[in-house]
C-alpha cells in the first residue's frame, strides 16, 4: 500500500501509470516465490558484510584468528568502540564533527547554486542559454578529481591546506546538480505560475524565491541527500589535503588501519560507528534515495 | 495647474524608471543566477584541470614549487616507468572485473524488481543499502574477509575442501577482491538505474510478444535489452569515468597503501599519489593526471563509437522486430474491437 503511494509519488515511471485495464490484462500477475527468494538472497548479501563487521567489532583480537567461524556477536562492541573514540592518533570525535560540517555545507551550497542555475536554464530566456547548458552537460563527464595537483598547490598558497575550507571549496558547485535541477524544474514548474507572479509585480528574485523555490523543493531535497552522502563518503581529496589532527570520518577510519599491527576488532568497530549516521539517514530517507536514483536515470 | 503637471511628469518618469529597472531585471537576472555556478566551477573545477597541463611540463617540487620548463620530459619519464604500465594494467583489470559482473548482475536484479512485487519499496531500498557504506568502510570490511590467512572467504573455502587463495599476494585474486568491493557498493545502485530504464519500456511490446508466444527469457533478450540501450550506455560511461580513477579500495586494501608488495594491485591514481605526495614530484604527478584524463576521454569516445556501431548493425533486425511486434499490437487491438 505504501509502495503504491511511493510509486505515484515518483511520477516519472511511466510503466506505473499504465491504465488499470491494461495492467490487469497481461503480464502483471504476482511473481512466484523464486523472485522473492532471489531478492532476499541479494539483500542478505548486502547486509552480511555489515553484520560480519559487527561480529568482528564486538569480539576481541582472537576472534579473527579462530578457525571455526563464530556466528554470534561477542560482548566487546562497547569496549572496542571506546577504543576507537579514545584513540588519540585518530581523533574520531573531531572527525564526526568535521564530516557533519563539511557534508552539510557542501550539500547546502550545491543545492542553492544548482537551484538558481537550474531555474534560469529551465524557465528564463537569455542569450547563449543552449550553449551554456551544453557546456554544463559536457562538464559532467569531466573527471575533475584529476585536478588535485593544482588544487593542492592553490590550497597551500592560500594557506588553507589542512583546514575544512580546503575540503569544502572544490565541492561547492556541481554540474550534475545544475543539470538535475534544470531537468526537474522544466517539467515541474508551469510558466503560468511565473507569469502570474510577474504580472502581480514581483521582481525576478522574488519570483524565484516565492514560486520557483517551493516548486523545486522535492528535487532539491533529493539532490541535497545525494550530495550529503557522496561528501560524507569521499576519501581521496580529504585524505590528500587534511592532516591527521583534523580528519573527516573516512580519513580517520583509514588511520585506524595504518599501524603495522592491525587490531581488526577495533578497526571494524570503527567501521560500524562511522556507518551508523548514514544508516539512520537511510532508514529515514531511503525511499527518497530510491526514487531519486530512478528519476535521475529516466531523465538523464 | 503647474504643480499637477509636474506631479504627473514625475509619476510618468517614475513609472518609466521602474519599467527600465524591471527591463534590466529581466535581462540580467538569468546571468546573475547562473554566474555562481560558472564562476565557481571555473575556479575549482576547470582551472585546476587545465593548470595540470601547465604543471606537467615543468619541474615542480611539492615544497620547492615551480622550477624550469622541461617540455614533455615528465611524460617521457612516466611512460618509461614499468610501474606506470603495471598500474595501467591493474586499473583496467580491476575495472573489467567490476564493470562486467555489475552490469550483468544489475540487469538480473532489475528484471526481478520489475516484476509486480509486493512491498516494492522495501526490496528497492534493500538492494540500495550498500550504497551508504563509505568505500573506505567497505574496503576495511572486505580486506578483512579476504585475509590471506584468517579471512572468512578462505575459511569457507577450506570448509568445503578448496585450497585457500592468496587474495593479497597474488595479482588476479587481489583484483577480484577489490572489484568485489566496488560491486558490493554499486550493483544495487546500477540495478535501480536499469530498473528505471525498464519501466520506461512500453508494456505493449511485452503484451504483443506474449501473445506471439515469446517466453519471459525471450522477451528479456528481444525487448528489454535492446530497449535499454540508452540506459546501458549511461551506466557504462559513468562507471568507466569512476572506475578508471579508483583509489580508495586499492589504497586501503592493506595497511601500507602502496598497492601491494609487488604493486600487484597498484592503480593509476595510487601511482599519481605516490609520485606527488610520496616522491614530492608534482610535475610527474600532473603528467600522470593528464595521461589518465586522456585515457578516460579516449575510452569515452571508444564507448560512443562501439555503441554507435552496435546500434547501427543491430538496428535493422531490431527495427524489423519491433515493427513486427507493433503489427501484433495492432492486430491484438483489432481483435479486441471485434470482440
Amino acid at each position: 500500500m505504501s509502495a503504491q503511494a511511493v510509486d505515484t509519488h515518483v511520477g516519472s515511471a511511466p510503466a506505473e501509470r499504465v491504465a488499470p485495464r491494461r495492467r490487469r490484462l497481461i503480464n502483471r500477475q504476482r511473481p512466484g516465490w523464486m523472485a522473492y527468494g532471489f531478492l532476499l538472497a541479494v539483500i542478505l548479501g548486502s547486509v552480511f558484510p555489515l553484520y560480519w563487521s559487527f561480529l568482528i567489532g564486538s569480539g576481541d583480537p582472537t576472534t579473527i584468528t579462530k578457525q571455526d567461524i563464530v556466528w554470534w556477536p561477542g560482548g566487546n562492541f562497547l569496549t572496542n568502540a571506546a577504543a576507537v573514540l579514545s584513540n588519540e592518533s585518530v581523533n574520531f570525535w573531531r572527525a564526526i564533527g568535521n564530516s557533519i560540517i563539511v557534508s552539510t555545507v557542501v550539500a547546502f551550497t550545491v543545492v542553492l547554486f544548482s537551484t538558481l542555475s537550474g531555474y534560469a536554464f529551465a524557465k528564463l530566456r537569455f542569450r547563449g542559454k543552449t550553449g551554456l547548458l551544453i557546456f554544463v552537460i559536457a562538464t559532467m563527464a569531466v573527471p575533475t578529481q584529476l585536478g588535485v595537483v593544482p588544487l593542492f598547490i592553490a590550497m597551500s598558497k592560500l594557506q588553507i591546506a589542512g583546514t575544512l575550507a580546503a575540503v569544502i571549496l572544490p565541492a561547492i558547485v556541481s554540474a550534475f546538480g545544475v543539470f538535475w535541477m534544470t531537468q526537474y524544474l522544466s517539467s515541474a514548474l508551469p510558466y503560468e505560475l511565473i507569469e502570474a507572479a510577474r504580472v502581480d509585480g514581483a521582481s525576478m528574485i522574488r519570483t524565484f524565491w516565492h514560486v520557483a523555490l517551493p516548486a523545486a523543493r522535492p528535487a532539491a531535497a533529493m539532490l541535497g541527500l545525494f550530495v550529503f552522502i557522496s561528501t560524507w563518503t569521499n576519501f581521496f581529496w580529504p585524505f590528500i589535503v587534511l592532516d591527521r589532527q583534523n580528519p573527516t570520518l573516512p580519513v580517520a577510519l583509514s588511520l585506524l588501519q595504518s599501524n603495522y599491527f592491525v587490531d581488526y576488532s577495533v578497526v571494524l568497530a570503527g567501521v560500524i560507528l562511522s556507518t551508523i549516521p548514514l544508516l539512520i539517514l537511510f532508514i529515514v530517507a531511503g525511499r527518497q534515495l530510491v526514487s531519486g536514483i530512478m528519476q535521475g536515470a529516466v531523465k538523464g | 495647474m503647474t504643480s499637477t503637471t509636474l506631479d504627473d511628469e514625475r509619476r510618468i518618469r517614475r513609472i518609466a524608471f521602474s519599467q527600465k529597472l524591471s527591463h534590466w531585471d529581466v535581462r540580467i537576472s538569468p546571468y546573475l543566477y547562473i554566474s555562481p555556478f560558472f564562476i565557481l566551477f571555473g575556479i575549482v573545477g576547470l582551472f585546476p584541470l587545465l593548470y595540470t597541463a601547465y604543471v606537467s611540463v615543468h619541474q615542480w617540487h611539492l615544497i620547492g614549487g615551480e622550477g624550469d620548463f622541461v617540455g614533455l620530459d615528465n611524460f617521457a619519464f612516466v611512460l618509461q616507468q614499468p610501474q606506470f604500465w603495471i598500474a595501467l594494467r591493474n586499473t583496467f583489470s580491476i575495472f573489467l572485473f567490476s564493470a562486467v559482473p555489475q552490469v550483468g548482475f544489475g540487469l538480473i536484479i532489475a528484471a526481478v524488481l520489475n516484476e509486480n512485487l509486493r512491498a516494492k519499496t522495501f526490496w528497492r531500498m534493500g538492494v540500495l543499502l550498500p550504497y551508504i557504506v563509505a568505500p573506505v568502510a567497505v574496503t576495511l570490511i572486505f580486506s578483512n574477509m579476504f585475509g590471506d590467512q584468517y579471512g572468512l572467504v578462505n575459511n569457507v573455502l577450506r570448509g568445503i575442501g578448496i585450497d585457500p587463495i592468496q587474495w593479497h599476494s597474488q595479482e588476479i585474486p587481489s583484483h577480484i577482491a577489490i572489484a568485489t568491493m566496488v560491486n558490493f557498493r554499486w550493483t544495487g545502485y546500477t540495478a535501480l538505474i536499469l530498473l528505471a530504464g525498464m519501466q520506461a519500456i512500453s508494456r505493449d511490446l511485452y503484451e504483443a510478444a506474449a501473445i506471439d508466444g515469446a517466453s519471459k527469457v525471450r522477451q528479456f533478450f528481444s525487448i528489454t535489452i535492446p530497449q535499454l540501450r540508452p540506459t546501458l550506455i549511461f551506466v557504462i560511461v559513468t562507471s568507466t569515468i569512476g572506475g578508471l580513477q579508483i583509489f580508495d579500495e586499492p589504497r586501503l586494501y592493506d595497511q601500507f597503501g602502496q598497492g601491494g608488495a609487488n604493486s600487484q594491485w597498484m592503480t593509476i591514481t595510487i601511482y599519481l599519489y605516490n609520485l606527488g605526495w610520496g616522491q614530492l614530484n608534482f610535475g610527474r604527478a600532473a603528467a600522470v593526471a593528464w595521461l589518465l584524463f586522456l585515457i578516460i576521454v579516449l575510452i569515452g569516445l571508444l564507448n560512443l563509437a562501439i555503441t554507435r556501431r552496435i546500434a547501427a548493425s543491430s538496428d535493422v533486425p531490431g527495427e524489423r522486430r519491433s515493427r513486427w511486434t507493433w503489427r501484433s499490437v495492432r492486430h491484438h487491438e483489432q481483435k479486441k474491437v471485434e470482440a
